[in-house]
């Protein structure tokens, strides 16, 4: 779908990082999941609606790759003429990305640099306290 | 099946796989006691949110929105809409953010409850609800 840098990203992302960080999460936890003894029936029911609900919604929608479809007459066609003369940037989506979109990429690198805090204050420490736990397992445990 | 409605469903079948993957990932979310199986239902979830987004920005015979290095555009070639792969880059990061501060709530989890599976940590959470009625009882019967 012409997307190259989404790709590049998707595939270093959702492929390399979060998969790195679900193993890494899964060493600290459990490996095995108890048996659920819940009937799946609701949220299959809930599911099923909801996803009907959708495929109704669609039926509006334009077709795939519809040249006169709204989202390709507005704002993209003017991008893609003021880029060229504006940013000189070859890539259109860097030129989106980083010039007309800059403070929402800043806002997106706040949005990151504040997950990363919040991160380290859940986990930090979290040696000490199960060495702590290890040592002493009658006040070092949960509460 | 006359041809307008075999070009209907294959124009509206990149939206129905979407909604099946979506829904998909809502059923792990719903369904599924395990916070690790939940949270990779809702990455799922994401990953079809983000694929209906590209799927709008495609142009029947276009390409990827890069241009020629000197600038000087064809106006003959047809270019994918650049904007929906901006806010799902943008998307993509956020994502992973919030991903990963979701699995460090779990290891947190882990520590005080010793589980990750919902109904255990409901099974606990009651336990210290029902030990502490119990103590405040217990004062009050004292005091009285």
């Amino acid at each position: 779908m012409d997307a190259v840098d989404v790709a590049f990203t998707e595939a270093a992302v959702g492929a390399g990082i979060s998969t790195v960080l679900m193993l890494g999460t899964l060493a600290l936890t459990a490996r095995s999941e108890r048996s659920s003894s819940r009937s799946s029936f609701v949220p299959l029911l809930a599911v099923l609606v909801t996803g009907a609900a959708l495929v109704y919604g669609t039926l509006d929608m334009p077709s795939f790759g519809q040249s006169d479809a709204p989202a390709q007459t507005h704002v993209g066609p003017d991008y893609l003429e003021r880029i060229p003369h504006e940013v000189g940037v070859p890539n259109a989506v860097t030129a989106i990305l980083a010039s007309y979109r800059g403070y929402d990429t800043l806002g997106e690198t706040a949005v990151v640099f504040a997950a990363g805090i919040g991160v380290l204050m859940l986990i930090s420490g979290l040696r000490t306290r199960r060495r702590k736990e290890e040592d002493d397992p009658d006040t070092g445990g949960s509460a | 099946m006359d041809s307008g409605t075999l070009d209907f469903i294959v124009g509206h079948l990149n939206y129905w796989l979407f909604i099946l993957l979506m829904m998909t990932g809502l059923y792990i979310v719903v369904a599924k006691g395990n916070l690790v199986k939940k949270i990779v239902g809702l990455n799922i979830f994401q990953t079809s949110v983000f694929m209906l987004y590209i799927s709008i920005g495609k142009v029947t015979g276009g390409t990827a929105p890069i241009f020629p290095l000197d600038m000087k555009v064809d106006p003959d070639v047809v270019y994918s809409n650049p904007l929906p792969h901006v806010l799902i880059l943008t998307a993509i990061v956020v994502g992973i953010a919030t991903t990963s501060l979701g699995l460090a709530l779990i290891i947190r989890i882990r520590e005080e409850y010793h589980t990750i599976e919902e109904d255990q940590i409901a099974e606990v959470e009651n336990a210290v609800l029902k030990s502490e009625q119990w103590a405040s009882e217990q004062a009050a019967g004292e005091h009285s």
